[in-house]
């Protein structure tokens, strides 16, 4: 009984929240190591673009919401996701034809990308807080817990309480489907096949009648998708506000270079490995060791590792020891 | 010719200095930054004391006070260094109402106020810190020190029979010095405080702290942070994995933002800000009309800190703030004729005449130690989703 009480206490305050956020993290990364791997850059805008998607969905949830227009139990941001995705997808297709399309005809190297990418960055992070303003918005709605950790404890009299949100339910669910889509799309299909096939050589892909600005717009159109889907689950999950989707692109990098930047597969890796040693590294181990050990070892400090001051810290270690050891990263992506 | 010119200026000096003259105060608040949505509230207060003087025609022989307003951004030494120094050296203001949050306004005090002998009266550092720093004199606050907030919570929780508590605090002067200041009133008092954690702001995730905070454990979570900040972020993380079901709130958390964010889910928390019932403050309320809001926080205290400027210029009968340092302490306190805002022209002739006053205010100002309010706290608690008085204390 006593295991039990440890293994829930675990699960509610570190593998559940770890692999919501973890699941948010996969997703950035995703769009982040697509651009590296198919247009050649590190792309500075992507917390923004995020922020960029996620603000569309608010827009469309609240008109949705003011004409009544409800998703039952599930929020309405999901019916609202695809205009989000939509208006997401021509920011980026107009940034691609303003900007990139002229760095890329000019075959610019990828450090001059990246700093125009800064620019780009500093545009949205502006044009989102024009439009939405610089606060704290909150767009989730219908049923918040699938269960609270009250309903847990009285049903399963256990001393402590397993809470899971709707929203921590949904990201999973999403982001599963959304990862085996886009790895059915770049496996099978003749345009992922393509798109693989300029990612890994350019010229050769060229020469056997790749169209290169297809593959371009095919990989802003993913890149848009993913970007606004990750922006609106972690939106639904925490809360929206630019500043933190701007803040989110140190870990969404770190996950991205840690699994190989370049590679899908290390991206979502990466996403979960950085999401859990944020969590795991600085938790106390206090009540789940109390519960786990007979009473004579029960521990009376914290059993803290790390102080969660330094959470961040432990992600960029582990960045840092990866990049040591492993310069492409865990699931050899490339480099430049 | 020469002779001419030089005695023509000589007696326009001294013509100058005799009568009337435009008194300049600065108003350095954090017109941009995290207090941005309420330094126009502080700035109106304070604005509102200079023109009251002014119409009265009393102040040392009928000068007005005109205030400059200046941008401490409430985060940024190096932005707030240089507009104090703007207002000091081009502007030529003889005294300073603010700064605003408690690192802006040490970094004022230490670069600019002190080099140059100017009085800085801040509405609303609370920093234990300020206390020791030094000041040759020039630095008061009509805001108590957090050391002082720290004892009244201690009071509070012990009240309800609260022993153990954790305590996450926002990762700066402010959240740093309240949550030190606190556990150590709390322990000192018998209490226990099972963890004291920082945590940052505007930062994606809080599970990490959540989760240390829930295994430290206590009976009520203390988050000494800002409502717009992390602080939501915590208490939202905190009911959402059932950690803890109430909380206490310390002045940063304490906005109807709280209500909004929350509601009835955080019923029974409690908290406490600096606040009075007083007259001064109900008068305050109803002078303050339409130009501003007088309740937002710290509105009073700026009322009270431009206040506290003019009136002790008028005790010692000069402008310069090397004259009238010595005087704000006996203006603000005991003994003398009491003072309630909207009475400044009084204050001026008891003051014009060689009598004392005893500056009450807005929020019953009493200056102890190094020149700092007592402080005068609202105790409230949640009740049906709404923030609700318990007692001034």
């Amino acid at each position: 009984m006593d295991l039990l009480n440890a293994l829930v206490a675990l699960s509610n305050f570190v593998l559940v929240p770890a692999i919501a956020y973890g699941a948010q993290l996969a997703l950035g990364a995703l769009g982040v190591t697509l651009i590296y791997g198919i247009l050649r850059f590190s792309n500075f805008a992507h917390g923004d673009t995020m922020a960029f998607g996620t603000m569309a969905t608010i827009l469309v949830t609240w008109w949705f919401q003011s004409m009544g227009i409800g998703f039952g139990p599930l929020p309405t941001a999901l019916l609202a996701l695809p205009f989000g995705i939509l208006a997401c997808v021509l920011l980026l297709i107009g940034t691609d034809r303003a900007v990139y399309r002229f760095y890329r005809a000019q075959k610019a190297k990828p450090v001059i990308l990246v700093i125009v990418s800064i620019g780009v960055m500093f545009i949205m992070n502006g044009l989102v807080r024009f439009i939405i303003g610089p606060g704290d918005q909150r767009f989730a709605d219908g049923e918040r817990f699938i269960v609270t950790a009250r309903d847990f404890q009285a049903m399963t009299g256990l001393d402590e309480g397993l809470a899971l949100k709707t929203t921590q339910g949904i990201t999973v669910v999403t982001a599963v489907i959304v990862v085996a889509a886009l790895f059915w799309f770049l496996n099978r299909t003749r345009t992922g096949k393509s798109m693989r096939a300029y990612s890994d050589n350019e010229d050769l892909a060229l020469l056997s009648g790749i169209d290169p600005e297809r593959v371009v717009l095919i990989t802003w159109l993913i890149v848009g998708a993913l970007a606004t889907v990750a922006g609106v689950l972690y939106g639904l999950d925490k809360s929206f506000k630019p500043f933190t989707y701007f803040q989110l692109l140190l870990p969404v990098f770190a996950s991205a270079i840690v699994g190989g930047l370049g590679n899908p597969l290390g991206a979502i890796a990466g996403g979960f490995i950085i999401a859990f040693s944020e969590v795991t590294i600085t938790y106390a181990w206090k009540k789940v060791l109390g519960y786990s050990l007979p009473e004579s070892l029960e521990p009376s400090g914290l059993v803290q590792l790390l102080s969660t001051d330094y959470k961040f810290a432990v992600s960029f270690v582990i960045l840092l020891i990866v990049l040591l050891f492993r310069p492409t990263g865990l699931f050899r992506g490339k480099s430049v | 010719m020469k002779k001419l010119l030089a005695a023509t200026a000589a007696t326009a000096l001294i013509a100058g200095s005799a009568g009337a003259e435009e008194i300049k105060l600065g108003v350095i608040l954090g017109f941009t930054g995290p207090l941005e949505s309420l330094a126009p509230h502080m700035a109106g207060g304070a604005e509102l004391a200079m023109s009251e003087v002014s119409e009265s025609g009393k102040l040392l022989d009928g000068s007005t006070v005109t205030p400059v307003r200046g941008d401490s951004t409430c985060i940024d030494a190096g932005a707030a260094t240089a507009a104090a120094e703007r207002l000091i050296t081009a502007e030529g203001v003889k005294g300073i109402m603010g700064a605003d949050c408690s690192g802006v306004t040490g970094a004022i005090l230490s670069n600019v106020a002190l080099p140059n002998g100017v009085v800085m009266i801040s509405p609303s550092a609370t920093s234990p810190a300020l206390s020791t720093a030094e000041d040759n004199g020039l630095f008061f606050r009509t805001s108590p020190s957090d050391a002082r907030q720290g004892v009244i919570m201690t009071d509070i929780l012990m009240e309800q029979g609260i022993d153990e508590v954790a305590v996450t605090y926002t990762n700066n002067d402010y959240g740093k010095g309240l949550a030190d200041s606190f556990a150590a009133a709390f322990e000192e008092a018998g209490g226990t405080v099972t963890i004291n954690a920082a945590h940052e702001d505007g930062k994606a995730d809080y599970s990490a702290e959540v989760g240390a905070l829930a295994a430290a454990g206590g009976e009520r979570l203390v988050v000494a942070g800002y409502v717009d900040q992390g602080g939501s972020g915590i208490v939202r993380a905190a009911l959402d994995a059932g950690a803890f079901d109430t909380f206490h709130f310390p002045d940063g958390m304490i906005s109807s933002k709280l209500e909004d964010n929350f509601g009835t889910e955080i019923d029974g928390s409690t908290g406490q800000h600096p606040g009075t019932d007083s007259a001064g403050a109900a008068k305050f309320q109803e002078m303050a009309g339409e130009a501003f809001d007088p309740g937002s926080p710290f509105s009073a205290e700026a009322y009270d800190a431009a206040a506290l400027i003019m009136l002790a210029m008028q005790a010692a009968g000069s402008a310069e703030p090397g004259d009238y340092k010595s005087h704000v302490m006996d203006v603000a306190n005991e003994p003398g004729e009491k003072i309630l805002p909207g009475e400044l022209g009084k204050a001026l002739d008891i003051l014009a005449e060689g009598g004392e006053i005893d500056y009450v205010g807005a929020t019953a100002v009493e200056l102890i130690g190094p020149g700092e309010s007592a402080g005068n706290y609202r105790e409230i608690v949640i009740e049906g989703g709404k923030v609700t008085t318990v007692t001034y204390r």
